[in-house]
């Protein structure tokens, strides 16, 4: 990768539709299944997240910089952990801040944004393809976007689906996994775009 | 619940329980639906999710003993982190074995090894067990939850495997004119496959409980 404007479109491209987090790389699926209920917590968890990416993307980059040059490799995983737990903390203390509102519309999603496995997934997938900075930025900014994109069509959907006739057996869990087969088949169509 | 097995007047299940629930009863994956990123995404062969139950009871077993003895140490107010350390020491262990015993394994499981660490199945028994019950009723039920899983794991990657490629562990079963479902070892087929699976232990569990009840009317 040279690392030119055109790489860069493409990259982003690719996170956010081509190889989506969440319908192509399993990725986040907790917060994509219990979140997913309502539109509007469902778009606020996807912001929350995108800026958790972003900021703990750029810090893991240096931490792993750091680590490489203690020749100390085996502590990554430890030191990811602890610099996504410690950005949650951040953020949560920012928002709570900066808009109390806000704040008190994520709840509990805040902290559990710790655990959501998509965001250690990029940390550790900007590590192991090698990425600058730059290039781990638009990565971390991709996948929060295609993260919440997920999001938000799903809750979209499950929002009407309120009203249609579900089949008890299937209403919950069951029904969720079987319409997120169907968008993910649908995102195999992005397949190919973005070189 | 057996008396016997009941250690004097403390409240908890009992051995055998401990080993059980995690099996059938409380199944991490098709019954609280935990630690599903694994379950989706590293099922499409039998191999990869056999190589996948193995990492994950082996942190689990070895994170729920270790989290079970220092349970009287660890300060209320840190414990998660603690939780999170021990767990990630243990995956990193886990990550460095797979890539020494075999690298094709270690390839197809991807980034998936390194999520171990943020599986909730893993912290969500340290939390809710092991941080609260003695030493070998926490390795049994690390045991029992690992199981549990592998058993998940297998259900997904065995329909997955049979229906996307023709095989099961890599042996051809429907002679050279089948033609594979492809959709079922790509990602939405992952999805679509546990899905089914959740519908049909629903279907069963609805069974079960009619044939209860009407026996209940009976008696």
């Amino acid at each position: 990768m040279s690392g030119t404007d055109d790489t860069l479109v493409y990259l982003l491209l690719n996170t956010l539709l081509v190889n989506n987090f969440v319908l192509a790389q399993f990725l986040g699926i907790c917060p994509f299944i219990g979140v997913s209920g309502k539109f509007q917590t469902a778009s606020r968890m996807g912001v929350a997240v995108i800026f958790v990416m972003l900021v703990s993307s750029a810090l893991a980059y240096g931490v792993n910089l750091v680590l490489v040059a203690c020749g100390a490799e085996y502590l990554r995983l430890i030191a990811y952990i602890a610099v996504i737990a410690s950005t949650v903390q951040l953020v949560e203390m920012f928002i709570k801040k900066t808009s109390p509102a806000l704040f008190r519309a994520l709840g509990i999603y805040l902290p559990l944004i710790t655990t959501n496995c998509a965001v250690l997934g990029v940390a550790k997938l900007q590590t192991s393809e090698g990425y600058n900075f730059i290039q781990c930025l638009v990565f971390a900014l991709g996948s929060g976007l295609g993260f919440t994109l997920a999001l938000v069509i799903m809750a979209g959907i499950r929002e009407k689906l309120e009203l249609a006739d579900v089949p008890g057996l299937a209403r919950g869990t069951a029904i969720v996994l079987l319409i997120a087969g169907v968008l993910s088949m649908a995102f195999m169509g992005f397949a190919g775009l973005g070189g | 619940m057996a008396g016997e097995a009941m250690p004097r007047g403390r409240t908890g299940p009992t051995h055998r329980d401990a080993f059980l629930n995690g099996i059938w009863k409380e199944n991490p994956v098709f019954v609280q639906v935990l630690g599903m990123c694994p379950a989706l995404a590293i099922t499409n062969t039998v191999v990869n999710a056999l190589a996948m139950s193995v990492a994950v009871l082996f942190v689990l077993v070895m994170s729920n003993t270790l989290v079970s003895l220092l349970r009287k140490f660890v300060p209320k107010e840190v414990r998660i982190a603690v939780f999170i350390v021990i767990i990630a020491t243990f995956v990193t262990v886990t990550d460095y074995a797979v890539k020494a015993i075999s690298i094709p394994i270690y390839k197809a499981m991807g980034p998936f090894i390194a999520l171990i660490v943020v599986n909730c199945i893993i912290l969500s028994r340290a939390e809710a067990f092991s941080s609260k019950q003695p030493v070998s009723k926490s390795i049994l039920d690390g045991f029992g939850m690992g199981f549990g899983f592998a058993i998940a794991l297998l259900c997904m990657g065995s329909v997955r495997e049979v229906l996307g490629s023709g095989t099961f562990l890599g042996v051809p079963l429907f002679g050279p004119n089948y033609e594979p479902w492809v959709v079922f070892v790509l990602p939405s087929g992952g999805f679509l496959t546990l899905g089914m699976w959740l519908l049909f232990f629903a279907w069963w569990r609805e069974r079960k409980d009619a044939r209860n009840s009407r026996e209940g009317k009976a008696a």
